[in-house]
């Protein structure tokens, strides 16, 4: 505070020297008599006054008019608050940008910061250049003239990740023999390079760092926690406690981008982490694309989702003659073993398993199917379908020379064993696996053997369609694209009895890499050796989701590597059927505050105005000397004391106006009563309490947007306690255990519908089965309502007023729609006058409207602006809730203008009389 | 040129013309009260030596015959006597302290004391008047006449200039022996003039009332800090550092001074009566009135 103070003529400050003096003078003096005159000094004749302390000045005077003569000297010195040192520099500036993506947060008053110092070196004639720390320029800083570097300034965006580790020897590199003063325009995050970097400033010249004080937040990439979703947000700063919205975001089914989840994560008080636990179903959760923090407009605030999210739904189906196998011995044992932990699997007959629509299914030596079967299971592999197949025994022994649609191979008849007892060669063992290939990568174990096998006939496409081979080159596995989907063959059994593959880790990687088991979390360069992926999405500094085709691929070893920079970009890679997220933030990622030395000068980014405090303290200065004049007159017995009342609030107006509290009804009165408000009945549900104001808030932000109505905040009201007069209408959802009012709240609620007021009643069901039937909230709004004085009501009909109010309305939607809305009905002699298409209704408000569309969380904003619920879907969903907040408008237009648009219906007699 | 406005011909002119147009309006402020005051409450309501009838009584035995009423007599075999209301005219002295203390007011919104005693004594001259009685103003020896012409006299005397002292003192020695009078001051001054006038007065059969009127300001000292108090000719000064340490002790003071008078009333069989300036005029008027009356 007091460094941000300065004096304009500091020397007028000498004068305080001379208030003890005047202490003294002021002391001195006692109040000059007052002269009466006055019959009954006969009285007082004789009479002797018992002290004569009076005769100074009492010290709460002389401090009084010490303070004013301070506040005088104080202001005509000048003082200025948060003074802007305008100390011309000299010599070039350099401009340092983090442009990392937690500056993305407020980049617009970034680069507007960035202008307004361009624009003073500018005046200052100084050279300056900017540096992107995220980008850094390879050549040699070229300082150039300061204005001319302002128009490119709107072009800087932030990147999706953060400065490069070994910044320091780039930037040392590119300085060399420079001098400049630095503006570094800091994220407020600590990276690695961040010490190293501000030395090198400091020795280059002055360093001036202006950072922002907004929180930053990031997410950590969603993981599995059982069988539920975990995510983590976490932050830098652990002050106080914080909530955010996160959103799950992915394709609905017609495939156009949906909100599909949201959740709440809370960071307690001290806390840099908040974890959410999301329970969706597999189908929702496999949909998800990404996760955001909504209202956050920064990279690290998303993050994509990839295979390790999904579960496969994997059919597993084994030829069963009712035997009793040994566990071991099942043909199912290996594989179950080998996909439990990552994919949901799915057993049962082959029908049911594909209404299941599985996204893989694995047949272990099934041979024959059924026309039927083998009829929709084409069907399911043509649209998408994965279909693996193991050999055996039946395999072999089947006939199997017919061209079967569903093997990738023809397969020759019995098969053929070798290193068995009966045969001569040994065991074989596996060939490298080619380029071609989506098993390259993988290290083949030493220990695995091959005893036997099916073996298919050559084909012209038998190489092209073998994905692994023995050593001999005969096909192990075999794939062929079928449709959209596509069929795969081991050419051995899925138990260990032709081979020891089922055994080894490279089975379950196998599977992974077919895109049949989900991935785990971690990344390794095994998994990834000798892939190329190609990046589908990438991620820009404001965590918004742009296409990469114009990006090449890139090995999968730098993915796990982590390098974020222009080279690996955050986003969503791809290799054939697989995925994978690279984040900006990572699983262990930590984000703390830039910790800066004490030599390096830090700014917000927006900084304080400069402010004159001249005004203020000599207003403060003549507002003590007329409390002044206002004491003396009271001791000096001059002020009328018949009127004590008029002067007590004389002087509590002048000095203290805040003194005059009222008590807590009074105030929500006044608040309540001051400006229009929309009020909502307290339910008791928390949740349903927030979206309630949350709705009448968003309500309220479009009537001021849109209509002359400017309402103020909404307020609850318990119906018990609160008087209801106030407002022009109370929104009162439904709920099935909310407590009925008691007999005084009745009576407090037929008093305010008989005066005119008016209750919504929701009951955010969309009518399910009917008004006021079966539903459960409609049988409890029933009941609530029973006691309630309420007109006859009837569905608003087409001419009522409420669609016209505002906009021109048929329907009332909310977050369901199509439903009627029941009002209190015209009366009977309603007549429709001639050539105009109104009845001629009753007059006043409807005092109830009652209907099930969830009007509040159509209505909810939060505190951005944003809308809280999806209504509907894609721009039909955005049209009604449009049509809803317009029912709302029109609504609070008809609380508080009546019929005023039903008394048009005169406009043409009136036009008529008019003319005449 | 002589400027002194006493004496100056225009001067003189001056204020003789502001005291005869504010003489009038003193006049018809009086009659204005004096006409809230119902007559019928008035009359003597006993038989006596009059001129009005008062009512036919049978004779009875004693009664001379020259009473009889003849006329109404023959109407009948009774005889009746004529009775006449009775009809002893009264003289009432007022004295109206026209000292300076009495110019004194502590608010705008209420008169001087002077104007409220010269209001209150006219009003009782006007109801008197009514009332057949004959009145007069001790403080210039008017003596006791009746009629409209004695009205304007004794306003003309009221509205004349205060006199120069702080305080006044009653004048007893021009009461008519058996007369009744009336008192009005706010008895600020030397109490022993007030007592020896009161004792005076009885010693000749005069029996009266004192009504002292004060200003709410006088009754409730509503001063504090440094003041200099001072008479209204400022010939006197008080001065006090705290005059709101002293309202206790004033206080008391003029409790003590009001018992005195009203010790003394009942010693010499006055009536007495505390009339503050913020009240109505009409109440004093109507007990001084009733005072006046029942005193017969």
């Amino acid at each position: 505070m007091i460094s941000n103070l300065a004096f304009t003529t500091p020397l007028l400050l000498a004068a305080l020297v001379a208030l003890p003096i005047l202490w003294w003078l002021l002391r001195a003096v006692p109040p000059a008599p007052i002269k009466r005159r006055f019959p009954g000094i006969a009285l007082l004749l004789g009479l002797k006054d018992d002290e004569s302390q009076t005769d100074t000045t009492p010290w709460w005077l002389m401090l009084l008019r010490m303070l004013a003569v301070a506040g005088l000297i104080i202001g005509f010195a000048g003082p200025i608050l948060n003074p802007e040192d305008r100390q011309p520099g000299n010599g070039p500036l350099l401009i340092v940008m983090d442009g990392s993506w937690a500056s993305a947060r407020d980049w617009p008053a970034r680069t507007a910061r960035v202008e307004t110092v361009l624009a003073e070196a500018a005046r200052d004639g100084r050279p300056a250049a900017i540096l992107k720390l995220t980008d850094p320029q390879a050549d040699a800083l070229d300082f150039v003239a300061a204005d001319a570097l302002s128009p490119q300034v709107a072009g800087i965006t932030p990147d999706a990740w953060f400065p490069a580790g070994n910044l320091a020897e780039q930037i040392e590199t590119i300085t060399e023999g420079a001098t400049f003063d630095t503006v570094w325009f800091s994220d407020g995050l600590d990276h690695p390079a961040r010490t190293d970097v501000a030395a090198l400033f400091e020795a280059k010249g002055a360093l001036k760092v202006i950072q922002s004080g907004r929180p930053a937040f990031a997410l950590r990439p969603a993981r599995f926690e059982g069988s539920d979703v975990a995510i983590t947000a976490i932050r830098a700063d652990a002050d106080g406690a914080r909530e955010l919205t996160l959103t799950a975001l992915g394709p609905d089914p017609n495939g156009v981008e949906q909100e599909l989840a949201r959740a709440i994560a809370t960071f307690a008080a001290g806390e840099t982490e908040a974890e959410v636990v999301l329970a969706l179903p597999t189908e929702l959760r496999n949909r998800i694309r990404r996760f955001e923090i909504s209202g956050v407009r920064s990279a690290g605030a998303v993050t994509l989702t990839d295979d390790a999210l999904k579960r496969r739904e994997v059919g597993l189906l084994a030829s069963n003659d009712g035997q009793e196998a040994a566990d071991l011995l099942s043909p199912l044992f290996y594989l179950r073993r080998a996909l439990v932990p990552t994919a949901d699997l799915i057993d049962g007959t082959l029908e049911d398993m594909l209404l299941a629509s599985p996204d893989v299914l694995i047949m272990a030596d099934i041979a024959t199917l059924s026309e039927d079967e083998t009829a929709t299971l084409t069907d399911w592999v043509d649209e998408g379908g994965l279909l693996v197949r193991f050999a055996g025994p039946r395999t072999a022994a089947s006939d199997i020379e017919v061209n079967d649609p569903l093997m990738p191979v023809r397969l020759r008849a019995g098969g053929r064993s070798v290193g068995g007892a009966m045969s001569w060669g040994e065991p074989k063992t596996l060939r490298a696996f080619t380029r071609d290939s989506p098993f390259f990568g993988l290290p083949l174990p030493e220990d695995i053997e091959v005893v036997s096998q099916v073996v298919a006939q050559p084909d012209p496409e038998l190489a092209e369609r073998t994905i692994a081979s023995l050593a001999d080159g005969t096909p192990l596995v075999t794939r062929r694209q079928f449709g959209e989907g596509q069929i795969v063959l081991f050419h051995v059994t899925a138990n260990a009895e032709w081979s020891t593959l089922p055994l080894s880790g490279l089975f379950v990687q196998m599977l992974e890499r077919l895109a049949i088991s989900t991935r785990p979390a971690e990344l390794t360069i095994e998994d990834l050796a000798g892939t190329t992926w190609q990046p589908e999405d990438v991620l820009d500094g404001y965590g918004r989701v742009r296409s990469a085709d114009a990006l090449a691929g890139i090995p999968g070893e730098l993915l796990v590597e982590r390098d974020l920079g222009p080279d690996l970009r955050p986003g969503l890679y791809s290799n054939d059927d697989r995925r994978v997220a690279l984040n900006v933030v990572s699983a262990e990622q930590v984000i703390s505050p830039a910790a800066w030395p004490d030599t390096v000068m830090v700014e917000g980014i927006v900084t304080a105005e400069e402010t004159p405090l001249t005004g203020l303290l000599l207003t403060g200065a003549l507002a003590l000397l007329m409390i002044d004049i206002l004491a003396s007159l009271w001791l000096g017995g001059r002020l009328s004391m018949k009127k004590p009342a008029t002067i007590a609030v004389a002087i509590l107006a002048l000095a203290l106006p805040q003194m005059a509290e009222a008590q807590a009804a009074e105030e929500r009165a006044l608040e309540a009563t001051s400006e229009v408000v929309l009020a909502y009945v307290k339910t008791g549900d928390t949740a349903l309490d927030r979206v309630s104001r949350q709705g009448l808030e968003g309500l309220s932000f479009s009537l001021f947007r849109r209509t002359s109505i400017e309402p103020a905040a909404p307020i609850q009201v318990d119906l018990e306690t609160d008087e209801l007069s106030f407002y022009p209408l109370i929104y009162w959802p439904i709920t099935e255990d909310q407590p009925t009012p008691s007999s005084e709240a009745y009576t407090k609620l037929n008093r305010y519908l008989r005066t005119g007021g008016m209750i919504v009643f929701d009951t955010r069901d969309g009518n399910l089965g009917g008004f006021g039937s079966s539903s459960p909230r409609g049988r409890k709004l029933q009941a609530l309502a029973r006691p309630l004085d309420i007109p006859a009501l009837e569905p608003v009909p087409s001419d009522h007023v409420l669609t016209r109010a505002f906009y021109l309305l048929q329907d009332f939607p909310g977050r369901h729609a199509g439903n009627s809305v029941w009002v209190e009905s015209a009366p009977a002699d309603a007549e429709q006058a001639d050539g105009i298409p109104f009845r001629n209704l009753n007059d006043g408000v409807t005092p109830v409207l009652i209907g099930g569309n969830d009007w509040a969380s159509a209505w909810a904003r939060d505190e951005n602006g944003r809308p809280l619920f999806p209504v509907g879907r894609g721009f039909g969903g955005e049209r009604q809730r449009e049509m809803s907040v317009r029912f709302g408008i029109n609504l609070v237009m008809h609380v508080l203008t009546g019929n005023y648009k039903s008394d048009q219906v005169h406009v043409p007699a009136l036009l008529d009389r008019l003319g005449n | 040129m002589n400027q002194d406005p006493a004496i100056n011909p225009a001067g003189l002119r001056h204020r003789a013309e502001a005291h005869a147009s504010a003489f009038p309006a003193l006049l018809a402020e009086a009659e204005h009260l004096a006409a809230t005051v119902l007559l019928g409450d008035h009359g003597r309501r006993r038989s006596g030596m009059g001129d009005e009838f008062w009512q036919y009584r049978p004779a009875v035995s004693g009664d001379p015959q020259r009473t009889i009423d003849w006329r109404r007599s023959a109407r009948g075999d009774e005889q009746f006597v004529r009775q006449k209301e009775w009809q002893a005219a009264q003289s009432v002295m007022f004295w109206v302290d026209d000292a300076l203390s009495m110019t004194f007011t502590g608010g705008d919104d209420r008169p001087t004391k002077g104007h409220r005693a010269r209001v209150l004594a006219l009003a009782l001259c006007v109801l008197l008047n009514r009332g057949g009685e004959r009145f007069g103003l001790a403080n210039r020896g008017t003596p006791p006449r009746r009629g409209e012409a004695q009205l304007s006299r004794i306003a003309g005397h009221l509205m004349a200039p205060a006199g120069d002292s702080d305080y006044g003192t009653p004048n007893a020695r021009v009461l008519p022996a058996g007369s009744r009078a009336v008192f009005l001051s706010d008895f600020f001054g030397d109490p022993d003039p007030v007592s020896e006038a009161l004792t005076r007065a009885t010693d000749r059969g005069v029996k009266g009332t004192l009504i002292q009127i004060l200003d709410p300001d006088e009754e409730a000292f509503p001063y504090d800090g440094r003041t200099v108090f001072e008479t209204m000719s400022g010939n006197t000064r008080f001065e006090t550092l705290k005059a709101g340490n002293l309202k206790d002790a004033y206080l008391k003071r003029l409790a003590d001074r009001k018992a005195h008078l009203q010790d003394l009333c009942r010693a010499t069989g006055w009536r007495y009566l505390c009339h503050h300036t913020d009240t109505g005029a009409l109440k004093a008027l109507m007990w001084a009135y009733r005072a006046l009356d029942h005193a017969q």
